[in-house]
């Protein structure tokens, strides 16, 4: 199948490991990925912040970017969100009907990954092997607005040498909300506290999710607690695969570590 | 954007009631955060009411389509409103009852004021009422020299302690019974030196404190979760037995009814007696609900006045988006789920109406402008519109509003703000992917990495790292992968 | 203009604006009845359960045994003096106590009294709520209020499953109380717990027609 990728902004510029890895995944899958380059951000962060008539022109791009494929996936829930639930009410709002239903259009063929691998490609056993301890923080876009369920879940179950380990107080939100986090910071903060308090209890090596940017929140919180665990992206855990033995080349996916976030502690 | 003309949608008006804070919502919750007690007080209240809830919802085997038919009977009843109050009228006019029409919050007082003096009364008791909390209606009777006797335990520990309500159903939600003790033990006369912290305890302490009062006093003071147009029946949901009390034994009974809460019809409340006990107390059925249709003659009050409320709600219902806030049936489920409200309580929100649908309600009613940090004080996770009995998407709204401020700011400012500069340069840049991609290179070059941002991304490095930028891009090393293969 | 006309106007205003769409009320098909009939046997047990578990006292008994059963729970209670509505059947009214018939009786003086026994005029089992709506054989709402042990007797045919059903059952213009297990509140750490002002016991005493 051709899928279109939606890289998200803060993906393409801050994580590139999750996209990179998301190519990874669907490629090893049989898949062809195609990345169209005019794609930039998907406007979220205006609108949220209440610019939407700035965040009009992101729409169009993202709408004129997407509109030629079948079917798009992105590396993050709320990107996703923001397309199927805010971009033809941004159209609208600006009483440009024509953009609203194509915004529609392109919203019925995005999926954040863990629909796509599910719902589309029909695989639960994506061939991964990811040899630590894992909590899945489900973020707050894709349990609530998406309602991706436990798609990740069965995902991360089938990945060989992974010992899952339930996350308390799971579906709380981690604090981030965009500019919540700095206009209320305090709170945020707070919030963050609490969140992290629950990872540290699982004695995970690792906190995934489907967001790159609730794992820049909570992975910020843990880094600055040199706390030992790290956050790392759904898409890099189904993407890394078993070392091949003696004679093959290791494949690209694993050895698990991401390079520059082992720098980084 | 003060100018109002005369039939034109209005927002309640500033100097009475309890509708705005005196700070906005980040710096009063800096404050409340840093209350441990306060912290703990909340957790513990609003995890013991969230399993409940969950317990009893879960029971329900049509509880999806509980939750729709609330919506759709709100958003019939907003359709209509104007017909079906004008029904109601006629209804508890032909009851018996004596109705009246208040613009704001001093209309209001006035005419309640009135109505007690008329009564011969210097003294009423009250069962709890947002309505009446949003009007300052207690701040205005004791002005006129009368005296208000909050009967609900909650609303009876918060005036005691000379307190401010926090919560929409337990407005003393952020005390804990140790600390109730204390108050009963300072303000209530007559009290045993030897209460315990028992809840049980407490609940029959404030037994022997409000007896008399119910018995001697000749006027009470109601609100109402529900007024049915086609019968003209007011309804009361309650538990403790004050409500009864304050329905049945005065001789004049006056309701306080915010205009929203009008149903069309009787088999509505089916609807709603089903949605509202379990969404906020958590129980099937909450121990007392007391229907009444104008004046019974020889059972209860002989004289009923209802005073239907707008004080803001018309230009609520002016707002397209915004109006679902009216569907509100007053529960409280939003503030219990709510990571927000949970960590920093009622009072933070200002106004009488806190927690997600505060935020979305009180900057309706008085103008964005008047609660312009309201709008923000979500993260926008969305568990308040899945915890919604009737479906409030006030995620929707919550983002609608900061539209609404964004617009208002600029229309009234002749300079942009720095935030509206920021983002329109951001919103250029990235519809220009040349620009985005250098804007991206800079960001990888200048390694912002590290602790420290300037103000105001400072609220993010205070207890966060930010993420180092890696060498590379995406899209950098999607090129590099094309040219290579 | 009028307050009145002042309100209407801005409604209208606000309404004219920006015109409603009104979701179908027909697609939200909520149960309008239960699975069981009224009066149904295991109805019963479940009001008896929802009521129990709600901290009120449950008596099965024949409708012969109705007095009996009543005369019981007042003398455990340690009732010296009962109210009962003017309607009230006679053969429900219980022996070896004074019996106060209601009569305006003033609110001070129900106050004093310990005990009141009325009838029922629907009780909702999946919720454990009993409902009263002021005939005769309920009487004023300030009877059933006053005293501390509200004794309420119920007959199989006006135990319905689900609240649809029972608000169906009511007429709109009487006083309707409804009620579900003793006095209560949750005002303190949110934790129900039993006696406030109203009755602080409650039984209902199902009879078996």
């Amino acid at each position: 199948m051709r899928i279109a990728l939606f890289v998200t902004c803060l993906a393409d510029t801050l994580f590139p490991e999750a996209a990179k890895a998301t190519v990874r995944l669907l490629e090893r899958l049989g898949h062809q990925v195609v990345f169209p380059a005019d794609q930039t951000c998907c406007g979220q962060m205006h609108i949220n912040t209440g610019y939407p008539d700035d965040a009009l022109r992101l729409v169009r791009r993202h709408v004129q970017a997407f509109a030629p494929y079948d079917v798009v996936v992105a590396p993050s829930g709320s990107c996703v969100g923001s397309v199927r639930h805010q971009h033809a009410a941004v159209a609208r709002r600006a009483g440009d009907e024509r953009l609203a239903s194509r915004a529609e259009q392109v919203a019925r063929h995005t999926y954040e990954l863990s629909e796509l691998l599910i719902d589309v490609l029909g695989v639960t056993d994506v061939g991964a092997y990811y040899p630590h301890r894992v909590t899945y923080h489900p973020t707050c876009h894709s349990l609530r607005m998406l309602r991706v369920g436990d798609r990740p879940l069965r995902l991360l179950r089938e990945v060989r040498g992974l010992d899952l380990v339930e996350l308390p107080d799971a579906e709380q939100c981690c604090g981030f909300g965009g500019t919540f986090a700095v206009k209320n910071a305090d709170t945020s903060t707070a919030m963050l506290a609490d969140k992290m308090r629950h990872v540290l209890a699982t004695r995970a090596d690792v906190c995934t999710a489907g967001d790159a940017s609730c794992l820049m929140h909570i992975g910020g919180g843990l880094s600055r607690l040199r706390a030992g665990v790290r956050t790392v992206h759904l898409a890099e855990i189904l993407a890394s695969t078993e070392p091949v033995p003696a004679g093959g080349s290791t494949s690209e996916g694993g050895p698990v570590r991401a390079p520059d976030r082992e720098a980084r502690r | 954007m003060t100018e109002t003309f005369l039939g034109m949608p209005a927002t309640a008006p500033a100097g009475v009631g309890n509708l705005r804070g005196d700070e906005p919502f980040p710096v009063a919750a800096r404050r409340a955060l840093a209350d441990a007690q306060l912290r703990r007080n909340l957790r513990h209240a609003t995890g013991t009411i969230r399993a409940k809830s969950a317990a009893v919802i879960g029971e329900v085997p049509d509880w999806p389509e509980l939750r729709a038919a609330g919506r759709a009977i709100k958003s019939d009843t907003m359709a209509r409103l104007p017909e079906l109050l004008e029904q109601l009228e006629a209804a508890v006019t032909a009851a018996g009852g004596t109705v009246h029409w208040a613009a704001d919050a001093v209309e209001a007082n006035r005419i309640v004021t009135d109505l007690i003096r008329a009564a011969g009364a210097d003294r009423v008791m009250k069962v709890k009422s947002m309505a009446t909390q949003e009007i300052g209606l207690n701040e205005a009777l004791e002005a006129a020299g009368i005296t208000p006797v909050e009967t609900d335990l909650a609303e009876l520990i918060v005036q005691l302690g000379r307190d401010r309500p926090s919560h929409i159903l337990v407005p003393a939600i952020h005390r804990n019974r140790a600390e109730i003790r204390e108050v009963f033990l300072r303000e209530m006369p007559g009290v045993d030196p030897a209460l315990s912290d028992e809840p049980a305890a407490l609940a029959a302490a404030a037994r022997r404190h409000l007896r008399e009062t119910f018995l001697s006093t000749r006027v009470a003071v109601s609100g109402a979760n529900f007024a049915v147009a086609e019968t003209g029946t007011l309804a009361v949901v309650e538990s403790e037995g004050n409500g009864r009390m304050c329905l049945t034994l005065p001789e004049t009974l006056i309701t306080v009814m915010g205009i929203e809460k009008v149903v069309p019809s009787w088999d509505d409340l089916a609807v709603f007696l089903q949605l509202l006990p379990r969404a906020s107390t958590g129980e099937r059925m909450n121990p007392y609900t007391s229907m009444w249709t104008g004046v019974t003659p020889g059972d209860g009050p002989q004289a009923f006045h209802l005073v239907l409320l707008d004080n803001g709600r018309s230009a609520v219902l002016a707002d397209e988006v915004g109006r679902q806030a009216l569907h509100c049936i007053r529960c409280s489920a939003c503030l219990n789920v709510c990571p927000v409200y949970e960590r920093t309580g009622g009072h933070a929100y200002g106004s009488v109406y806190p927690g997600p649908i505060g935020a979305v309600l009180s900057p309706q009613l008085t103008g964005v402008e008047e609660n312009a940090s309201l709008p923000y004080a979500s993260s926008l996770c969305g568990a308040c519109f899945d915890a919604c009995p009737v479906m409030i998407d006030i995620p929707s709204v919550l983002v609608h509003l900061r539209a609404r401020h964004v617009a208002e700011r600029r229309a009234a400012h002749r300079t942009p703000s720095a935030e509206a500069v920021a983002m329109a340069a951001a919103a250029y840049t990235m519809d220009h992917p040349r620009l985005y991609a250098a804007a991206q290179r800079a960001a990888g070059l200048g390694r912002l990495a590290g602790r420290a941002l300037p103000p105001p991304l400072n609220g993010w490095t205070a207890s966060r790292d930010v993420p180092a930028a890696p060498p590379q891009t995406f899209r950098q090393w999607w090129a590099e992968r094309r040219s290579e293969s | 203009m009028t307050s009145r006309d002042l309100v209407l106007a801005r409604l209208r205003a606000a309404l004219a604006a920006a015109p409603p769409t009104v979701p179908d009320r027909a697609t939200a098909a909520y149960r309008r009845h239960g699975d069981l009939p009224p009066g149904d046997p295991e109805l019963l047990d479940l009001l008896a359960r929802r009521l129990t578990d709600y901290r009120a006292e449950v008596h099965r008994v024949a409708a012969s045994a109705v007095a009996d059963t009543v005369t019981g729970i007042l003398a455990a209670a340690g009732a010296s003096v009962v109210v009962v509505p003017p309607g009230l059947p006679a053969d429900w009214r219980p022996g070896d106590i004074e019996v106060v018939v209601d009569d305006d009786l003033p609110a001070a003086r129900l106050a004093r009294l310990d005990a009141v026994v009325t009838a029922a005029a629907v009780a909702v089992a999946e919720t454990g709520t009993i409902v009263l709506d002021a005939a005769a054989d309920q009487g004023r709402r300030v009877i059933s209020l006053l005293p501390d042990l509200h004794v309420c007797v119920v007959r199989p045919g006006q135990v319905v499953a689900t609240v649809p059903e029972g608000v169906a059952r009511l007429t709109p213009g009487r006083p309707l109380t409804w009620i579900s297990g003793p006095s209560a509140t949750s005002d303190i750490e949110l934790n129900r717990v039993e006696g406030v002002h109203g009755p602080r016991r409650l039984h209902v005493v199902v009879t078996d027609r």
